[in-house]
C-alpha cells in the first residue's frame, strides 16, 4: 500500500511541502526496492506475497525480502505505467472483467519487470500465497507460477463469516505456518526458524503499532491532523508492508506520531497536494481503494473542497488493530494468524457496517464515502448495501463514487469531481435545514425523512 | 451447420418425454412450488438452500431437512431489486438470487448456505445475514490445504458446527451418526448414478442431449435425493429405449459454467450447432466427491476425508499441483472430446482469471478451443450459435485424426 508523489503538488512555482516522515517513508521504500534490485548479487532471497495477511515478520526472521505485487500494481499505476501493462495483458487473453491489479502485474512482468525505481526486479525464490480476504490471490499467484520455477507456500487464512475468529480457525492457521510456510521458507533459505529473532520482530511490530493506531486515531481532533484516507495510504499506514517489525519501522512511527503531536497542538490540518489543509469544512469516511493513477487529482478534488477523510477502511487493509490486536511475541505464530484473520477485507459485511457506522460516530464525520472500484469484488461486492446500512444506522448522507485501481479507463475526472461536488453540496445543505437534527459531526443534518443519498447508482 | 435438433422430442419415447416435461417444470419452478409442496406434505419440515458449487448436502438431508439449491434466476426472473444492490461489474448471480428473495420467492427457506468460491458469493452471505436476520445464514468454507491433520482436521470442524446447528435448526432428536450415515449412503448412490448418466452421455451423446442431462441433474435441485435418484434412473432407462440418430457432431468439453448457470437455450444452441456436450462442470456440486464417501466409522471425518481425496479440479480450488491446465487436457482425452468451448459468466472472477491458463495449456496440447462469455439472462444467442457451429465444423474440417 504504499504511494509515492511523482510529481510536486501545489501549484507551478510553489514550494512543495513536506513532513519529515513523508520524505522518510520515501527513502525507505525507495531503499527497499533498490535492495530488491540488488537481492540475487547479494544472496538475498527474495519472496512474493501479498499485503493482506502478510507474514512479515516470519520473513525478516528468515532475512528474506519480501515484494508485493498488488504495490508493483499500485506503483505502475501511480508511474501511469498501468494502462499500457493492463492492455499488454488483455492482449494475451485476460478478460477485460477481471482485476486491474493482475493485469498491471502479468504486464509488468511481461514487459521487464522493471520496479518503481527504474531496477529490475528479482524472480521470486519463494511464492507465499497468503490467500487472505480476496479470491483473486489465489488465482494471480496460479498465473505467476506458471511463470517461475520456485516453489508455493499456500497459507488458507478463513474468512470470518460468522464475525469470529473461532479457536479452531486459528489452529488451522498456525498448523499450516508449521506444516507449509515455515518449512518451505526454511527450504528455500537452508536455515532453520529463529524463533528469537521472530519473536523480536514481533515486539517491534507492537511498539510501532500502537503509534499507528495512536496517528490514525488523531484525526477524531478537530480539525483532523492527518487525511486518513489520501494520507493513509500515501505515507501513513504503507509502511507497515515491507517494514513492520523492524527497528526503521519503530523509528518511522516514532517520527511521524510527534509530528501529528505538533500539527494536534498548533491546530494544523493535514498536509494534501495543494500544501497544508486550513479550512476543514468536510469530516468524511471513506470506504473502498483508491484510484492510483489519479490519485494526486483525486486528493486535490478533495482537499480543494475542504473535504478531510477522517477514518478510511482501504487503510485496514493490510492490518486492523482497532479493536487492540498487536503482535505478540508471547504466541508468535498465534498472533500471526489472528493479524491475518483480522485484516478488513477478511471481514463479514455485518462487522464492516458496524466498523464504518463507529467510525462514522467516534470520527464525527459528515458523511460517509464509497469508492467503489471495478477491479476488487472484495471489497465491492455488497458496497451499496454498505452504503444503507450506514446512512440508516448514522443518519448522516452517502455517497458513491466509482473508479477503478489501476485502470485508467475507468477514471472518469469529471464525472468524479461532480459526483463529489455534488455529495459535498448536499452534505451543505443538510447542515442548512432548519430544524433538522444535529449530525454526529455537530452539524445540522438528518430530518424527518431520513438520511439522503446521492445518487450516483451505475 | 447442423440444423436439425439432438435434443427435445425428436427420437424420444412417451416415457422419456414424460421425463423432461417433469423436468422442464421443475427447471421453470422459479418459487419453490415444488419444495412447498414438499414441506406441507410433511407437517411443516425445514428446508435449507444453498448455492453452488458445493456443500455437504448429507448434511442437511441426515437433520432432517430439504436441501435447496438455489442456481438463480435462470433469466426467468425480472431483475428490479436486484440491480440497485450490486454494480454493473458484478455477475448476475447475486442480483437475481436477492431479487429471488427481496420478492418473497425464497421464503420457504429456513437457512441458506454460501460455499466458499469467490469474493461474491462470499459477500452476499453477509448481505443475507443483514437483510435476512430470522434465517439461519452460513458461510461454508472449505479448506485449501488437503493435508488431513491439517485442512482435514479444520474441515471436519467446520462440518461439525454445521451439522450441529442444522440439527439445532431442524429440532431433530435422532441418532447423529447414524442418520448421517444413511444420508451418505443415499447420496452416494445419486452419484452413483448420476456417473452412469454421464457416462452413457459420454459413450453415446446423440441417446443423452446435454439439453436433457442439464434438466435432469437440475431437478436434484429441488428434489428429496431418494427421489432424484429415481428420476435419474428413470431418465436413463428411457433414453436407452429411445431412437435418436447419431449425427457427425463435434465432441466437446464444456467449462467455466459452474457457478451462474448459463440459460438452457444456451446448451441446446450449443447442440444445434453441431457440438455433442461429452463433459461440462454445470452441475458439479451433484457428482462432489466424485468417489463414494465412508459409510463406517466417522461420518464427519469420511465427508472431510471424501472432499480432501476426491473433489473434481475447478477454479475456485486451489492447486497444489500445477494449475487446472493438464487437469482439463486429462479430461479431453479421458472423454475423448475434439474440442473445449470455454463459456464462462461475465465478471466472474474464478472463471476468467484462469481462463488464460486454459488457452495455453489447451493450445500446448494442441486442442482447439473457442471462448465466450454469457450471462444467465442472455436472450440472443445468434451469435454464439455462429460461433459454436464455426468451431464445430471446423473441428470436423481440420482437425488432426
Amino acid at each position: 500500500m504504499s504511494a509515492e508523489r511523482e510529481t510536486t503538488g501545489g501549484r507551478e512555482g510553489e514550494r512543495e511541502v513536506k513532513d519529515a516522515s513523508m520524505l522518510l517513508q520515501k527513502e525507505m521504500i525507495a531503499g527497499h526496492f533498490t535492495a530488491l534490485s540488488r537481492a540475487k548479487e547479494e544472496g538475498k532471497k527474495v519472496v512474493y506475497t501479498f499485503v493482506p495477511g502478510n507474514l512479515t515478520e516470519l520473513l525478516h526472521a528468515f532475512d528474506v525480502l519480501p515484494l508485493y505485487p498488488e504495490i508493483n500494481a499500485l506503483q505502475s499505476g501511480m508511474r501511469k505505467k498501468s494502462g499500457g501493462y493492463i492492455l499488454e495483458a488483455e492482449r494475451l487473453g485476460h478478460s477485460e472483467d477481471v482485476c486491474a491489479y493482475v493485469k498491471s502485474d502479468i504486464g509488468m512482468l511481461r514487459a521487464g519487470n522493471v520496479g518503481p525505481t527504474g531496477e529490475k526486479l528479482p524472480p521470486p525464490d519463494l511464492l507465499l500465497l497468503s490467500y487472505t480476504g480476496c479470491f483473486t490471490f489465489m488465482k494471480w499467484f496460479e498465473l505467476l507460477k506458471r511463470e517461475y520455477d520456485c516453489p508455493v507456500a499456500m497459507l488458507h487464512v478463513p474468512y470470518q463469516g460468522d464475525g469470529e475468529f473461532t479457536d479452531e480457525m486459528r489452529k488451522y492457521v498456525v498448523d499450516q505456518l508449521r506444516s507449509e510456510v515455515i518449512p518451505k521458507l526454511e527450504q528455500v533459505t537452508g536455515k532453520k526458524l529463529d524463533e528469537a529473532k521472530l519473536e523480536e520482530a514481533l515486539a517491534k511490530s507492537s511498539v510501532a503499532e500502537d503509534d499507528l493506531v495512536w496517528v490514525l486515531e488523531s484525526a477524531k481532533n478537530k480539525p483532523s491532523p492527518i487525511d486518513a484516507y489520501f494520507g493513509g495510504v500515501y505515507y501513513i499506514g504503507p509502511i507497515f508492508t515491507a517494514f513492520r517489525g523492524t527497528d526503521a519501522a519503530v523509528e518511522y512511527y516514532k517520527t511521524l506520531r510527534s509530528e501529528v503531536q505538533v500539527r494536534l497542538d498548533q491546530r494544523l490540518g493535514p498536509i494534501t497536494p495543494d500544501g497544508p489543509l486550513t479550512n476543514e469544512r468536510y469530516r468524511l469516511v471513506v470506504e473502498g481503494p483508491p484510484s492510483w493513477p489519479s490519485f494526486q487529482e483525486f486528493w486535490k478534488m478533495f482537499s480543494g473542497e475542504g473535504a478531510v477523510v477522517v477514518a478510511s477502511s482501504y487503510t485496514k487493509v493490510g492490518g486492523f488493530y482497532d479493536h487492540g490486536f498487536r503482535h505478540d511475541p508471547k504466541r508468535p505464530l498465534e498472533s500471526l494468524a489472528d493479524y491475518c484473520a483480522g485484516c478488513y477485507t477478511n471481514l463479514n459485511l455485518p462487522s464492516r457496517i458496524e466498523i464504518l457506522a463507529r467510525y462514522v460516530r467516534e470520527y464525527q464525520a459528515d458523511g460517509l464515502l464509497i469508492n467503489s472500484v471495478k477491479s476488487c469484488n472484495s471489497f465491492s461486492a455488497g458496497q451499496l448495501m454498505i452504503l444503507r446500512e450506514v446512512e440508516e444506522r448514522t443518519g448522516v448522507p452517502g455517497g458513491f463514487i466509482e473508479t477503478d485501481l489501476v485502470d485508467p479507463r475507468y477514471f472518469s475526472a469529471a464525472n468524479v469531481k461532480n459526483r463529489l461536488e455534488s455529495y459535498l453540496q448536499m452534505i451543505e445543505q443538510k447542515r442548512k435545514s432548519p430544524g433538522a437534527p444535529r449530525g454526529p459531526s455537530g452539524a445540522a443534518g438528518g430530518g424527518s425523512s431520513g438520511p439522503r443519498r446521492l445518487e450516483v447508482l451505475p | 451447420m447442423h440444423e436439425d435438433s439432438s435434443s427435445g422430442s425428436p427420437g424420444a419415447t412417451p416415457r422419456l418425454s414424460a421425463v423432461i416435461a417433469r423436468c422442464e417444470a421443475l427447471y421453470h419452478d422459479v418459487d419453490l412450488r415444488t419444495v412447498h409442496d414438499w414441506r406441507a406434505a410433511r407437517g411443516g419440515r425445514k428446508v435449507v438452500g444453498y448455492m453452488p458449487i458445493y456443500v455437504p448436502r448429507e448434511l442437511i438431508d441426515a437433520a432432517g431437512m430439504l436441501p435447496v439449491g438455489i442456481m438463480g434466476g435462470r433469466g426467468q426472473v425480472e431483475i428490479i431489486r436486484g440491480d440497485a444492490w450490486f454494480q454493473s461489474y458484478i455477475c448476475q448471480i447475486p442480483r437475481s438470487t436477492i431479487e429471488l428473495a427481496l420478492t418473497g420467492r425464497l421464503d420457504v427457506l429456513d437457512g441458506m448456505l454460501f460455499p466458499s468460491i469467490c469474493d461474491v458469493i462470499r459477500n452476499l452471505s453477509g448481505m443475507w445475514k443483514v437483510k435476512f436476520p430470522g434465517k439461519y445464514v452460513r458461510y461454508f468454507d472449505v479448506p485449501q490445504n488437503y493435508e488431513p491433520e491439517v485442512g482435514g482436521r479444520f474441515y471436519r470442524e467446520e462440518l461439525r458446527h454445521l451439522y450441529a446447528d442444522l440439527r439445532r435448526l431442524s429440532g431433530t432428536t435422532e441418532d447423529a451418526d447414524e442418520t448421517l450415515r444413511r444420508s451418505i449412503a443415499r447420496y452416494n448412490e445419486n452419484r452413483r448414478v448420476i456417473g452412469e448418466l454421464l457416462e452413457l452421455r459420454a459413450k453415446e451423446p446423440w441417446r443423452v442431449p446435454t439439453y436433457e442431462s442439464y434438466l435432469v441433474l437440475f431437478a436434484g435441485n429441488v428434489l428429496p435425493v431418494e427421489e432424484h435418484t429415481a428420476l435419474v434412473r428413470e431418465y436413463i432407462a428411457a433414453a436407452l429405449e429411445s431412437d435418436r440418430p447419431r449425427r457427425d457432431n463435434a465432441r466437446v468439453v464444456l467449462t467455466g459454467a459452474f457457478c451462474e448457470q448459463p440459460p438452457i437455450e444456451l446448451i441446446r444452441t450449443l447442440e444445434l450447432a453441431g457440438c455433442y456436450v461429452v463433459s461440462d462442470d454445470t452441475a458439479l456440486g451433484r457428482r462432489w466427491p466424485t468417489e463414494d464417501v465412508s459409510t463406517e466409522g466417522d461420518p464427519l471425518l469420511a465427508l472431510a476425508t471424501g472432499f480432501l481425496r476426491h473433489s473434481p479440479p475447478t477454479a475456485a480450488r486451489y492447486e497444489p499441483h500445477g494449475d487446472r491446465g493438464e487437469p482439463l487436457v486429462t479430461l479431453v482425452k479421458k472423454q475423448r472430446a475434439e474440442g473445449v468451448v470455454l463459456a464462462a459468466p461475465s465478471f466472474c472472477d474464478p472463471a476468467l482469471l484462469e481462463q488464460p491458463i486454459l488457452q495455453d495449456t489447451l493450445d500446448a496440447a494442441r486442442v482447439p478451443w473457442t471462448a465466450f462469455k454469457y450471462a444467465e439472462n442472455l436472450g440472443q444467442f445468434q451469435v454464439i450459435r455462429e460461433q459454436a457451429g464455426t468451431f464445430a465444423d471446423s473441428i470436423k474440417l481440420w482437425s488432426e485424426p
